[in-house]
């Protein structure tokens, strides 16, 4: 690995190599870093290694990702795998570590396609062993063809429950339910999105094709559910929930939950770029113009993690970004990244057709969002209660960062990724303000992890 | 909670999971590996002693966090499996750090 | 809105001055720009520490000290304080001396408060060190606390005692009008007889205001927090010629210091970590203790603290106003005094003097 890099991408999924084979193919000197062991990213986890019959059974959006990895393995681009960012800074110094050792390079250019997380909303009991986040279904599925054996409850909001039930189903996995807690209201507020939604009918038709065949195989599928709970004795034994005004339980030692997913902005905020809340898809993002720029010089976003507008999205996201750079570089003309960049531009608006339907339809309710019972645990990882912090506020600790301070949320090892946006919708509650106004948790590097002895080892390095 | 689906062609390597030696597919994640063990729980959390197991399977939630090769606070779902890798439920912060002198 | 006192500035000096001046009576107002405790004070290690002080701290320190020690009687919190003492480790003979000097100076000032220790209790103490070790110097009373709580218990107290705080209020200007204080800031107009500048890193604008500028430098110095691990060392661990600063938290989290200073770019109020310096930090930690080495850190930090060229703090009437006051300036050292110096700020504001010295601090020694 160079200590410089014309430029240098963060994330191995569509947005990432979609960016590396676009910059590589001018000649640029560029690398992929990825956490991860292999590429695809999440969406497209274990692409390049997945024995084919478990492939198919993953849906042919998956195998996409075959020809993305493909095109971005016969360009020039470098790649690196299990190599961790913990930081990343203005002037585009990146401290990364692989194996234990930690250096910081550095790069003209460096586009952020850190992807995204699945939104963490606490509930009653959801840290029992047992519930777990859809899309830790779908990597076990993926990297490694491990499936729930005593059948599995869904529950949430989003189109991915719906796919990942279609995959367990073809799977020979016990699906015992599909709980749905998007607010039957929320079909007529979404009405007005619909007719554009329309022009993007591929991505609708598809998701009533899943309807279709769950229903046919008879798993339950429950629409307007509310107060979700999962319960048992120091690990999961059943979800209880309300359903057509009636009380309900269905017995489980598994429930995987989906309630949308978020642009994971670690990074970005631990390097100063400023973010914004966006109100319809209840996201902080950075804010960024239409090719990735942010307003740090030479920093780009692309992907989900600079706002979800999922995997195809990501893929044109990530050109873009790459025409940029090649732009920024000096190495085409303004002329040439427009022109070059004008199909990518056109297919990223079609794609987009769907998102103010599916954002609207998808929105998750305030009650879920500010953790309605104050018994439940909001940070997992400190044990804080939505009662302490509603305490917190009480006390006048009035924004998230001055709770973070005094009761601990956020201080953990996962840094606030699992309580930061739900502190912020319960102190905004509280204080009956809107949730952008509370602050996100000020994010601070390492935003991975980086051990005493590695940080040690960057003392005899030429650190710039 | 989990299992493995047959499928062809698949290698395994052995590992040492709570004190006993265990064959489990190669490639895979240590928080795979475990679950599909039928391990129900991971770690006990240093707070209030809980019960804890992998949640969001993408190494951003700190949950599935074991003593791996005697060091803790190990994200099992970020560190894959090698040949005589010995894997412990974390209890707590993780075992005393020993002394020097 | 009229008030006796106005403070500005609402972290741990300003709110321990208002608190103080409260229990004598008076109206107070604290004008904080941000959010109490958003700089130098809810960016501390938390230290406790009466060892190694500047001579001209050492009798304000001694107090502050006993004022921890019963720190419930004051604030109605204990504030998480511990007092498991703190050392500052020797690692050969050339140390010790050093050491030993500053042990016979401090004897020789009157005060007993730190001891020379030798290798058989260094290790009876601190038995996870590296056996290199030699002796220490230490002071059995020190320990550490949670700043930020201390913080809101101050603030709460105060409140408690009429104190008014005023958050997001950014002061634009300092004005006499006739014998009384007009201030002018962002939320309207505050009136006082009495005027006391605790601004921290900013504390320069209002002293120029006032026509004593001074030569404070604001500077960000890094910490890092490391996550929770088994209880293994008591006191807080300082070494004589190496920049070695840490303690083990009641949650069994490592707070690493080192007296490292971050890139800042004040106007901005923008930090930026030094890693190659915060490197150097580590590799300290780990030569004393390799026992860490795979320990992870989960955060590191540097927040905009106020230095003095002296590195001691300004706690002074004004030269130009009789009205005024300061108290700013505590170089990354302030957390420990916070409790008498508002009792100092209390006396020389309503008494005219304090019982302790104060000239060492005087706003006009830099001409």
């Amino acid at each position: 690995m160079k200590s410089h890099y014309q430029l240098l991408i963060i994330g191995g999924g569509p947005a990432g190599l979609a960016a590396a084979t676009t910059a590589a193919e001018q000649g640029v000197s560029c690398a992929v870093l990825d956490e991860q062991p292999m590429l695809g990213g999440q969406i497209y986890r274990s692409i390049e290694s997945i024995p084919d019959q478990r492939a198919k059974k993953l849906g042919p959006e998956y195998l996409r990702g075959k020809k993305i990895a493909a095109a971005f393995r016969e360009s020039s681009a470098e790649y690196y795998p299990n190599t961790k960012v913990w930081s990343l800074n203005k002037e585009r110094e990146v401290g990364i570590s692989q194996n234990d050792q930690a250096s910081v390079i550095t790069a003209d250019q460096v586009i952020v396609a850190s992807g995204a997380i699945e939104r963490p909303v606490p509930f009653s009991g959801w840290t029992l062993p047992g519930v777990m986040q859809a899309g830790a279904g779908q990597i076990l599925y993926k990297s490694a063809g491990i499936v729930p054996d005593n059948g599995v409850v869904l529950a949430g909001s989003g189109p991915l429950l719906l796919l990942l039930a279609w995959q367990y189903l073809h799977a020979g996995v016990e699906v015992k339910a599909l709980l749905d807690v998007t607010p039957l209201g929320n079909h007529i507020t979404a009405l007005p999105k619909f007719p554009r939604a329309l022009l993007a009918h591929h991505y609708l038709t598809k998701g009533i094709g899943y309807q279709i065949e769950l229903k046919r195989a008879g798993i339950p599928m429950l629409f307007g559910v509310s107060d979700l709970r999962a319960e048992g004795d120091e690990q999961c034994q059943r979800v209880t929930f309300k359903h057509s005004g009636k009380q309900k339980t269905i017995e489980s030692e598994l429930l995987l939950t989906h309630f949308g997913v978020i642009p994971h902005i670690w990074l970005t905020q631990a390097a100063g770029c400023h973010h914004q809340w966006d109100d319809s898809q209840q996201c902080w993002r950075p804010k960024h113009d239409e090719w990735g720029n942010t307003d740090i010089d030479g920093i780009i976003v692309a992907g989900d993690g600079a706002g979800i507008n999922g995997a195809r999205s990501a893929e044109h996201a990530g050109r873009l970004a790459g025409f940029e750079v090649l732009f920024a570089l000096g190495i085409i003309s303004q002329k040439e990244r427009d022109s070059k960049a004008a199909k990518d531009r056109k297919w990223m608006q079609d794609e987009r057709h769907i998102r103010p339907f599916l954002e609207k339809y998808y929105q998750i309710p305030k009650k879920l969002l500010a953790t309605a019972d104050d018994e439940t645990i909001v940070c997992r990882c400190e044990e804080v209660t939505a009662g302490e912090i509603r305490q917190a506020v009480k006390d006048g600790h009035d924004n998230s960062n001055q709770v973070k301070f005094f009761t601990r949320c956020g201080m953990g090892p996962c840094q606030g990724r699992q309580c930061t946006n739900a502190v912020a919708h319960i102190v905004a509650d509280e204080k009956d303000m809107p949730v952008e106004e509370m602050g996100h948790f000020r994010g601070r590097p390492p935003v991975a992890p980086l051990t005493l002895e590695q940080l040690a080892s960057l003392k005899n390095k030429e650190v710039l | 909670m989990f299992k493995q689906l047959p499928e062809d062609n698949i290698d395994k390597v052995e590992i040492v999971l709570n004190g006993q030696a265990i064959q489990v597919t190669k490639g895979i994640s240590v928080a795979a590996a475990v679950l599909s063990q039928g391990q129900s729980y991971f770690r006990t959390t240093p707070v209030s002693d809980s019960k804890r197991a992998p949640f969001c399977m993408m190494g951003v939630c700190y949950d599935c966090l074991m003593v791996i090769n005697g060091q803790a606070n190990q994200r099992s779902c970020a560190t894959y499996v090698e040949n005589g890798m010995i894997i412990e439920v974390q209890q707590g912060v993780g075992p005393d750090l020993e002394n020097n002198a | 809105m009229n008030s006796d006192v106005i403070i500005i500035g609402g972290g741990l000096m300003g709110s321990s001055i208002a608190l103080q001046l409260a229990m004598r009576g008076c109206s107070c107002s604290v004008i904080e720009k941000d959010s109490p405790g958003r700089h130098s004070s809810g960016v501390s290690a938390g230290g406790l520490r009466l060892l190694n002080r500047d001579p001209a701290e050492i009798p304000l320190s001694v107090e502050a000290s006993k004022m921890w020690h019963d720190i419930e009687s004051l604030l109605d919190s204990d504030c998480d304080a511990r007092f498991p003492g703190q050392i500052r480790v020797a690692e050969n003979k050339a140390d010790m001396e050093k050491l030993e000097q500053r042990a016979a100076l401090v004897r020789s000032l009157g005060y007993e408060h730190e001891e020379i220790i030798g290798k058989k209790e260094l290790y009876q103490l601190v038995p996870a060190i590296s056996p290199h070790c030699v002796g220490a110097l230490i002071n059995r009373t020190d320990g550490y606390a949670r700043p930020y709580h201390a913080l809101t218990a101050f603030r709460r107290k105060a409140e408690s005692l009429g104190v008014k705080y005023y958050s997001s209020t950014e002061v634009y200007r300092v004005e006499k009008e006739g014998e009384d204080w007009q201030v002018k800031t962002s939320e309207g107009i505050f009136n006082s007889s009495i005027l006391v500048n605790c601004a921290g890193a900013w504390a320069n604008t209002f002293s120029t205001m006032l026509d004593e500028p001074d030569p404070l430098t604001p500077k960000a110095l890094m910490l890092m927090v490391t996550e929770r691990l088994p209880h293994f060392v008591d006191p807080v661990m300082g070494a004589a010629s190496r920049k070695l600063s840490f303690k083990q938290m009641q949650n069994g989290s490592l707070i690493i210091g080192g007296a490292l200073v971050a890139k800042l770019d004040f106007e901005k109020e923008k930090t930026d970590i030094d890693w190659a310096q915060l490197a150097e930090s580590a590799d300290t930690v780990v030569s004393f203790f390799p026992q860490l080495k795979d320990v992870r850190i989960v955060r590191a930090w540097a927040g905009i603290e106020s230095f003095m060229p002296d590195n001691i703090p300004v706690i002074s009437q004004s030269q130009t106003h009789s009205n005024a006051y300061h108290a700013f300036g505590f170089s990354a050292h302030g957390f420990q005094l916070s409790p008498v110096i508002g009792k100092v700020m209390s006396q020389l504001i309503l008494d005219g003097s304090s019982e302790l010295p104060i000239e060492p601090f005087h706003i006009g020694r830099f001409k």
